[in-house]
């Protein structure tokens, strides 16, 4: 047979591709933790390069005085575990939420208007009513402001298809200059700028110490919040409904789930968590209000509970790897004489080879050459 | 005199995780030729000719274009090469204008939107087609959508030229038009693949017929000297006689009666229009037409899943009592609340019918994870029927805890027809049960449904191919455009009258359907 | 009254700078695809870049050429955001990571390099507000002379640095290359329908990246214009970048991902921001209520573009996912 030269000419040399990319079908679990591992240990070398480039410093050394910084005395554990739950909280918060596929980045207003909440009973409450009743009254209005944040995208999602992505991002911002307002409103000295804390003679509205530990309820209270989470989700009927709707809206309809009501339902309870975690950060650890309280951990939670693919035992882990580093991080700043803004630098890093670190989970890559194995 | 070759596929594999999508396959393709690629869904056509348009890359085997050793990396590639194909979906910018899906891509002048807009109406004269340059893709038909992707090739200068399927989900008429399109193009010395697995059109059309199986490559004959059954042959691998089971009504009830059910899409065009039908128990009631003329809506309406116009009825006559029930203004929830157990097995099984993402047992609870009193759920028997379902329908897989996203089409079929059975319906509606399913699983299907109207339930069947719809069903409602064109009985018509009905609108009532 | 409504203006317009480059950055990223929440922290990056490669010219040179200051000022603010984007892009489209948690992390990530080493350049320069790039500053903010002096018009539209004219050249330009050249359409297909735009032969991961990139450089020039115009060549760690990278991010939605709409929201955004101050008898609280304005209004944008549901204004369909070729 005889071939003639086509009329287009192709320029590109006969060559196949270098490296090509292929889905896997599944990993092992432990293998896949393992290269979520090395992930952190290769970010963790890199930031050795970083801090000695910044600091000349042995990064040995400095990881050392990281661990002094997060664990170093009792009191410094206990600054890391109450840190650690809140931001534990606001990832149960998340949790169902992102299960059913919707974007909650919303969780720091949530936050603050639940602290809002709670700062507002302490101030106009906290001399009237007595303990038990002024916690109920704390704990309610607290949730029923987060909800209220939360459930307001969530409604527009479920009747307009509203984007709640860029809406729940929204209503931080309203929900922080509500914060200034309620600041300025209740600031104390007036002309400070600061809410100050809040009863610091009579402690109402405060937590109580238990076993001797101030911070022992804020742990007590998260930890059964985490595993009340884990168990909705997995063995309850609305957390069925929750995956259903997660995976495919038209499969949610047509098993006959009311799509609308599970997005408000299931925002309600996330935007609900989320302010009691401002109940927790007010009237268990800061005992004032600022536009800090919630201090960017609402995202920071985004990434916890993603990475822990929405599983509230993975987010314990999680969540005390990043307070670790951001305790360990000012302790370098504070010793060296950095700022602190150090430890969001190598929180960034460590969490840009964790999030890279996904892809070499899910896909497979085949270089030149290999290929023959296949066939 | 010998026609000159213009691509030739050597011992290609591609292999998706451990499904082997080809294997080993070679064909050739002439300028001047019509080759059709026939296979049965599922047997690596389409993967195959991904291949030439740069979408996939082979794992294994070469491609020679005119003679030359080709690497088609990218879609791009493949245009350098003269290759242009038509995909099944269509790969078309919803929000541009025809012209702008045109440009897209090229540069320079080809990019031009005031050339390109003349030069496409120049190619509509020279091959007879109709396209306003202007119009969203958004406000086109699918048979509008297929010609601008057509042009859209033509455009590039494109020498091959490879068409997925490209009469799925046209009518008659539009096919014969296309076909005389592809003819000229044949004649103006253009390689042409049809990938498709209609044996009518393969005879109608093409000069040779290359075949698939499994993803393997079968064989390529001379269509001058091929038959149906031969043809048929290669593509099942064995003599098979195409003869489906269809027992005696017995006993026939009125099930359901709908009544003027009329579906309006958002814009305001009728899906369905004034459809008016019953089904009735122990019989086999097939829903035959055009794919997208109605069917989907149809299946849905009863299933609670749409909203309808005002005055529609859907009336359930339920069994022993006689007692009716509307179920129009009720979703899937209520009605089952009812008491009324509707089985159907939808369209897009993962997407609708399944959650692609969980196993097999929690699949089996998706209609009625309700149960039980308590918040909690109740695994248990949900895992004794996936056990016994995966063990009756022999469903393969590596267990009933996988994904069933990672099981093969029929296997995924298996699973959604054994849960709607078990769920012991009075109705039991199918849309579309053995697409992509091999000959084996589909007679399964089959099978399946047979015994369930020897139950006494009433099946609906929504069917793409005539020649099953006529041995299945024991009536034939043939909807055309959201329009009843008649119900006929299935033992008595003929493929010719079906065929009739699906395409040509019967006016009543002295009303213009559009 | 005159004065107080023209310092508004103009206090609207200085602002607007700031978040409309953000915004257009971000609007050719979203055009491709990729929703990059990472704005305040490439804003941030871009910022500090400028700010610390005119500190060490400024310092180094004998006497500063004020032409070079802007270049050196603008080339380091862009190529550090477009590094910052290539971080982006290459997990999000080289690796497929999840957009919005890699550009949540961009924003940690930036705002820790930026105050980190804002904060030691305060240190260096002798405490907070001694930084001095007068020459470099003093050059962003030089008015167009005469034209400016003219009573009314001049301050209403000439007395302002050269950067403001050119966001909205910038801005036009991009409606331009989006609506009228075939690369913008090209663009707008990867963002709309990657698979088609694959099909028809365009080069979605080059598309991708240098959209998100340059993207990203925009966004930093944003970055730039804040600290040499807005804050005079200065740096105080007071996370006023980060809340303009979010009103930038809101305007992209405000705007419905048009950069001609960029040129006027972004104006109308300052004037929202700023309306508490020319407003009289309101106290300290009732200012910050009305400092919520431009994030109430975005938000009734976006839900109003839902209402109407009209898909030229719903953004690009493909937005925040990822593409993969071969996916089946």
């Amino acid at each position: 047979m005889q071939y003639e030269a086509g009329k287009i000419s192709a320029k590109k040399k006969h060559r196949e591709p270098l490296l090509r990319i292929a889905k896997r079908d599944s990993m092992p679990l432990l293998l896949s933790w393992g290269i979520r591992i090395i992930a952190v240990l290769l970010s963790l070398v890199v930031c050795a390069v970083v801090i000695y480039a910044i600091t000349r410093m042995n990064p040995l050394k400095v990881y050392g005085a990281m661990f002094e910084g997060a664990f170093g005395s009792e009191r410094k554990i206990w600054i890391t575990i109450r840190d650690t739950v809140s931001l534990l909280c606001i990832g149960v918060a998340l949790a169902p939420a992102f299960k059913m596929r919707f974007w909650n980045i919303g969780a720091e207003g949530q936050v603050l208007v639940g602290g809002i909440a709670t700062a507002a009973c302490m101030i106009y409450l906290g001399d009237v009513l007595p303990t038990p009743a002024l916690f109920l009254v704390m704990i309610i209005t607290s949730c029923l402001a987060g909800a209220l944040w939360g459930v307001i995208p969530a409604v527009f999602k479920s009747r307009w298809g509203t984007n709640e992505t860029l809406f729940t991002l929204m209503m931080n911002y309203v929900a922080i200059q509500i914060t200034s307002y309620c600041v300025a409103l209740w600031e104390n000295p007036p002309g400070s700028n600061y809410v100050g804390i809040i009863h610091p003679q009579t402690k109402a509205g405060w937590f109580p110490s238990l076993f001797g530990q101030q911070y022992m309820l804020n742990v007590i209270l998260v930890l059964a919040l985490a595993v009340g989470m884990f168990i909705y989700l997995r063995s309850t009927k609305h957390g069925y409904e929750i995956s259903v709707v997660g995976q495919s809206e038209s499969t949610a309809r047509y098993a006959g789930i009311n799509v609308g009501k599970v997005f408000v339902r299931t925002m309600l309870i996330s935007g609900a968590v989320a302010g009691l975690t401002g109940f927790i950060a007010v009237s268990g650890s800061s005992h004032t209000i600022s536009v800090n309280t919630a201090g960017g951990r609402g995202f920071t939670a985004i990434i916890v509970a993603w990475m822990a693919k929405f599983n509230t035992m993975t987010m314990i882990i999680i969540s005390l790897l990043l307070i670790f580093l951001e305790k360990g991080a000012n302790e370098i700043a504070s010793q060296f004489n950095l700022n602190d803004f150090a430890s969001q630098i190598i929180t960034g890093i460590i969490l840009f080879f964790i999030i890279g670190s996904e892809f070499f989970i899910n896909y497979q890559m085949i270089w030149r050459g290999k290929n023959k194995e296949v066939a | 005199m010998e026609q000159q070759t213009a691509i030739r596929m050597q011992n290609i594999t591609k292999a998706f995780g451990q499904v082997l999508a080809n294997h080993n396959v070679s064909i050739d393709i002439r300028k001047g030729e019509i080759l059709s690629l026939l296979g049965e869904n599922g047997s690596g056509k389409t993967t195959l000719m991904n291949m030439l348009s740069g979408i996939y890359y082979p794992d294994a085997g070469k491609i020679f274009v005119n003679g030359e050793a080709a690497s088609i990396r990218s879609p791009g590639d493949a245009f350098a090469y003269g290759i242009g194909m038509i995909h099944q979906h269509f790969k078309l910018i919803d929000v541009f204008s025809a012209v702008e899906n045109v440009v897209l891509g090229l540069r320079g002048k080809d990019a031009n939107l005031k050339l390109a807009a003349k030069k496409v109406c120049e190619i509509c004269e020279t091959y007879g087609f109709e396209i306003d340059p202007g119009q969203k893709v958004y406000n086109m038909s699918v048979s509008q959508k297929q010609t601008l992707e057509i042009i859209k090739v033509l455009y590039r200068g494109a020498d091959i030229l490879i068409l997925d399927e490209p009469t799925a989900v046209l009518t008659p008429q539009e096919t014969e038009r296309l076909f005389h399109v592809i003819r000229n193009m044949k004649k103006a010395g253009k390689a042409i693949v049809i990938i498709t697995h209609k044996l009518h059109e393969v005879l109608s059309i093409s000069d040779r017929v290359t075949i698939l199986r499994r993803g393997e490559y079968v064989g390529t004959i001379e269509t001058k000297d091929a038959t149906v059954q031969s043809l048929t042959e290669m593509m099942v691998g064995k003599k098979i006689t195409l003869n489906i089971e269809r027992p005696q009504v017995a006993n026939p009830q009125k099930r359901i009666e709908v009544k003027n059910l009329t579906v309006m899409r958002q814009d305001g065009v009728r899906l369905l229009d004034n459809v008016s039908f019953t089904a009735n128990s122990g019989e086999i009631l097939g829903i035959a037409g055009i794919s997208g003329c109605g069917q989907k809506e149809l299946l849905e309406s009863i299933a609670g899943l749409q909203k309808v116009s005002d005055d529609a009825s859907i009336l359930y006559c339920a069994p022993q009592t006689d007692a009716s029930i509307e179920l129009v203004g009720k979703n899937p929830k209520a009605i089952r609340d009812l008491g009324i157990t509707l089985s159907f097995v939808p369209e897009d099984r993962l997407g609708m019918g399944l959650v692609g993402s969980m196993g097999m047992t929690d699949n089996m609870m998706l209609k009625n994870y309700r149960r039980g009193h308590t918040p909690f759920m109740e695994r248990k028997e949900p895992k004794e029927l996936a056990e016994k379902i995966k063990e009756e329908l022999e469903v393969v897989t590596p267990g009933i805890n996988i994904p069933v996203r990672r099981l093969s089409g029929g296997n995924v079929q298996k699973v959604l027809v054994g849960r709607e059975i078990a769920a012991a319906p009075t109705v039991l509606m199918t849309a579309y049960a053995v697409r992509g399913l091999d000959i084996h699983t589909s007679y399964t299907i089959y099978r399946l449904l047979n015994e369930q109207k020897r139950a006494g339930v009433a099946v609906i069947y929504v069917g793409e191919d005539l020649d099953v719809l006529l041995e299945l069903c024991d009536r034939i409602l043939v909807l055309c455009a959201g329009h009843v064109n008649g119900i006929v009985d299935g033992r008595a018509t003929t493929k010719e009258e079906v065929g009739m009905l699906m395409t040509h609108l019967q006016k009543e009532d002295g009303r213009n359907a559009v | 009254m005159l004065t107080s409504i023209l310092s508004l203006i103009q206090a609207a317009v200085v602002f607007g700078t700031v978040i409309m480059l953000g915004c257009i950055g971000e609007i050719l990223s979203e055009k491709s695809g990729s929703l990059n929440l990472g704005v305040p922290g490439i804003m941030y990056i871009g910022a500090i870049a400028a700010l610390v490669g005119v500190f060490f010219y400024e310092g180094a040179a004998e006497n500063p050429s004020p032409l070079l200051c802007v270049v050196i000022a603008l080339a380091c603010g862009f190529c550090a955001s477009f590094a910052a984007g290539l971080l982006f892009s290459f997990l999000t489209i080289t690796l497929r990571a999840n957009q919005n948690v890699t550009g949540l992390t961009l924003t940690i990530f930036g705002s820790g390099i930026a105050n980190f080493f804002g904060g030691s350049l305060n240190k260096l320069a002798g405490g907070v507000g001694q930084i001095s790039v007068s020459v470099t500053s003093d050059a962003f903010r030089t008015k167009i002379p005469e034209l400016s002096d003219i009573p009314v018009i001049g301050p209403l539209l000439f007395q302002y640095g050269f950067m403001v004219y050119f966001a909205v050249i910038a801005a036009i330009l991009l409606q331009f290359f989006l609506s009228k050249t075939s690369t913008g359409l090209n663009l707008r297909a990867v963002g709309e329908n990657p698979e088609a735009a694959d099909a028809a032969g365009i080069h979605v991961i080059r598309y991708k990246y240098l959209a998100t990139c340059i993207g990203a450089g925009i966004t930093g020039l944003g970055g730039v214009y804040y600290v040499m115009d807005y804050i005079k060549g200065t740096w105080a760690n007071d996370g006023s970048i980060e809340k303009l990278g979010w009103l930038a991010v809101a305007l992209v939605i405000f705007t419905t991902w048009k950069p001609k709409n960029g040129i006027w929201g972004a104006y109308v955004f300052g004037l929202l921001y700023w309306a508490y101050y020319y407003i009289p008898g309101l106290n300290r609280s009732s200012q910050e209520i009305f400092k919520m304005l431009p994030y109430i209004v975005t938000i009734i944008v976006l839900v109003v573009v839902s209402f109407r549901n009209k898909k030229e204004n719903l953004g690009p369909a493909h937005l925040g996912r990822s593409y993969f070729r071969e996916e089946r």
